[in-house]
């Protein structure tokens, strides 16, 4: 029994403590639902390349890692986290941009 | 003297620290924008590039003002080398890869963000706060945020290699019942790592190590086992959720740093993605469950006795066909992009609207790999917007239109989705093509579509099939309609 209530007040400590970030959380859930509920199966395949780009934001946490890493492995592992984030990022918008230029040609015709 | 050293300090730290959490809303701000424009026609593009934007600015504000423990970030040089070498290969990558190969390229690109997730929390999990494990054992956010990651990140890593090479055609489907109980214990035991670990007490991070590994281990076999037995029509639903498991995984390093840009973008991702790939599904006429469990591919309708005779049709049949019908109506799938013939399309298009034919364009929201590719094929292709129908348009078209010309295509036309209800594809929305007055299908051969059944419309009487690969069938009955002129 004390045990479950110390469980119960580490969750509930955990929550306290990221109360923000929780919130944060939250509310964008609901904005991603909302921001393209409405989108045209024509857009379908650019908005999902579009939207891999945005989860190259990963990168960041690639940065923090490698710029506080201390031993030659860490330093490694790091870099080659940033060149993995980089690809997804840099590839994402770069090939989302190439499809979406297609449909721009047309409408200039 | 000191004090004021100090103050300064601190001012300048609060400085940094401002400028980085203002950088990071807008980046926020600019990633929303971003996606609500990605998601209508006219302001994709700049979309696209509010969101790139977003992303430059949290990359560099982070090179500039992070700090961790009172310490900027180290390794600048490296990391600059870093995202100088990512840049060069993810731009030489994305400009040089075929369009009809998007698909994979993004589950490729998709797998990178994915596995460098899964590196973030194997290498961070021996830094949690010495002071919350003394304070909780591993019972902490951290040591959850962090498995969490580990594993969303990898299972999203190799699922989306899977997916990759499923598409490019390098791995085949396999279906088997064994693999979903596989995967059900695979599931059961990442679930008990996790809480295995979170029960350990005070133990060194360093120690838990070996844990960690097979807990990677396991994790990325899981991603193997839950993409392998999906058949590959349907991979651009699973993409789509690997998507969204990814912004899930990087959400989880946004909690780790307490960062808010990697938390609002991860999870705007996580949750827009699910809600695509539902869309998806839906455009199917499917559940989520039924893809992921697979119910394609099962049932083979033998009714094939009943089904009649295949006619044929010669080339030059065809070509006074195209040419003397008044309305045509082209209906493409993945064989049309498979074959390259797009460009071919589109001069036989032009040629017979030369002749006075009215030329359209029937898209399923499903040809090609993924919802909107055939409508990028065909943009790449120069064929003008307003040729293309959607679903619904074409069909209340349909039985004015004088000749239906299917390339490449077969289970979005398949007439067994509306007729039979014991059909795996019973109730998916199709074009109805057997409404047409004439129909030409033109196939490689008589292999069965992804689902993998029957297709009544080729024994239809007025269908007729032209056998041969899309490109050149069309380049002949290109020169065919030359000719007569």
């Amino acid at each position: 029994m004390p045990y479950n209530l110390e469980l119960m007040e580490s969750i509930l400590e955990f929550i306290y403590l990221h109360r923000e970030i929780i919130f944060i959380l939250i509310l964008s859930v609901f904005l991603g639902v909302e921001v393209i509920s409405n989108v045209p199966s024509v857009l379908h395949t650019p908005l999902m390349s579009g939207a891999n780009a945005i989860h190259g934001v990963v990168i960041i946490g690639a940065i923090i890692v490698m710029g506080h890493a201390e031993t030659t492995l860490a330093l490694i592992l790091g870099f080659v986290a940033v060149v993995l984030g980089t690809l997804n990022v840099v590839g994402g918008f770069v090939v989302t941009d190439r499809m979406l230029s297609m449909f721009n040609k047309k409408q200039k015709q | 003297m000191d004090e004021v050293i100090k103050a300064e300090e601190l001012f300048s730290f609060t400085l940094g620290e401002s400028i980085l959490e203002i950088t990071y809303i807008i980046a926020s701000v600019l990633f929303i924008v971003g996606l609500k424009k990605l998601s209508h026609p006219d302001t994709a593009r700049r979309g696209n590039i509010w969101a790139a934007t977003g992303m430059a600015l949290a990359i560099v504000s982070t090179l500039v003002f992070h700090k961790q423990d009172g310490e900027h970030i180290h390794n600048i040089g490296w990391i600059v080398a870093a995202i100088a070498t990512g840049t060069l290969i993810g731009t030489l990558i994305a400009r040089r890869v075929q369009m009809t190969a998007m698909p994979q390229l993004v589950s490729f690109f998709n797998g990178m963000g994915g596995a460098a997730a899964a590196l973030i929390s194997l290498m961070e999990f021996p830094h949690i706060s010495p002071d919350l494990i003394r304070a909780h054992g591993m019972f902490n956010g951290q040591v959850l945020v962090i498995l969490l990651g580990l594993m969303i990140g990898s299972v999203s890593f190799s699922g989306s290699m899977i997916a990759y090479g499923k598409l490019d055609g390098k791995i085949s489907d396999i279906r088997s019942g064994l693999l979903r109980i596989v995967n059900m214990a695979l599931l059961v035991l990442l679930v008990a790592f996790i809480v295995y670990i979170m029960s350990l007490g005070a133990v060194e991070p360093a120690s838990v190590m070996p844990l960690l590994y097979a807990f990677l281990a396991i994790s990325l076999l899981y991603g193997i086992s839950f993409v392998m037995p999906i058949g590959g029509a349907d991979m651009p639903v699973v993409i789509s959720l690997l998507n969204s498991f990814t912004g899930v995984a990087a959400a989880m390093g946004g909690f780790l740093y307490n960062n808010q840009v990697m938390l609002t973008g991860g999870i705007l991702v996580g949750s827009a993605g699910t809600i695509l790939t539902i869309l998806m599904c839906k455009a199917m006429n499917r559940s989520l469950s039924n893809v992921i469990l697979g119910a394609f591919g099962g049932s083979k309708a033998d009714d094939s006795g009943e089904a009649g005779q295949i006619k044929e049709i010669g080339i030059s049949d065809a070509a006074v066909l195209l040419n003397y019908s008044p309305k045509v109506l082209i209906i493409p799938g993945y064989g049309l992009a498979v074959a390259q013939a797009q460009m071919l399309t589109r001069e036989v298009d032009h040629k017979l609207g030369q002749n006075g034919v009215e030329v359209h364009y029937a898209i399923h929201p499903v040809a090609g790999r993924m919802p909107g590719h055939m409508n990028v094929l065909l943009a790449e292709a120069d064929i003008p917007y307003d040729k293309l129908l959607e679903s619904e348009e074409a069909n209340e078209q349909m039985q004015d239109v004088d000749l239906a010309v299917v390339i490449g295509a077969n289970d979005v036309v398949n007439p067994a989705a509306e007729e039979d209800p014991s059909s795996p594809i019973a109730g998916m929305p199709i074009l109805q093509a057997y409404k047409a007055k004439n129909i030409i299908v033109m196939k490689r051969g008589m292999g069965l579509g992804y689902a993998g059944i029957e297709n009544k419309l080729f024994y239809n009487d007025k269908t007729r099939m032209l056998f041969g690969n899309a490109k050149e069938s069309l380049q002949q009955v290109l020169n065919e309609i030359k000719n007569m002129d």
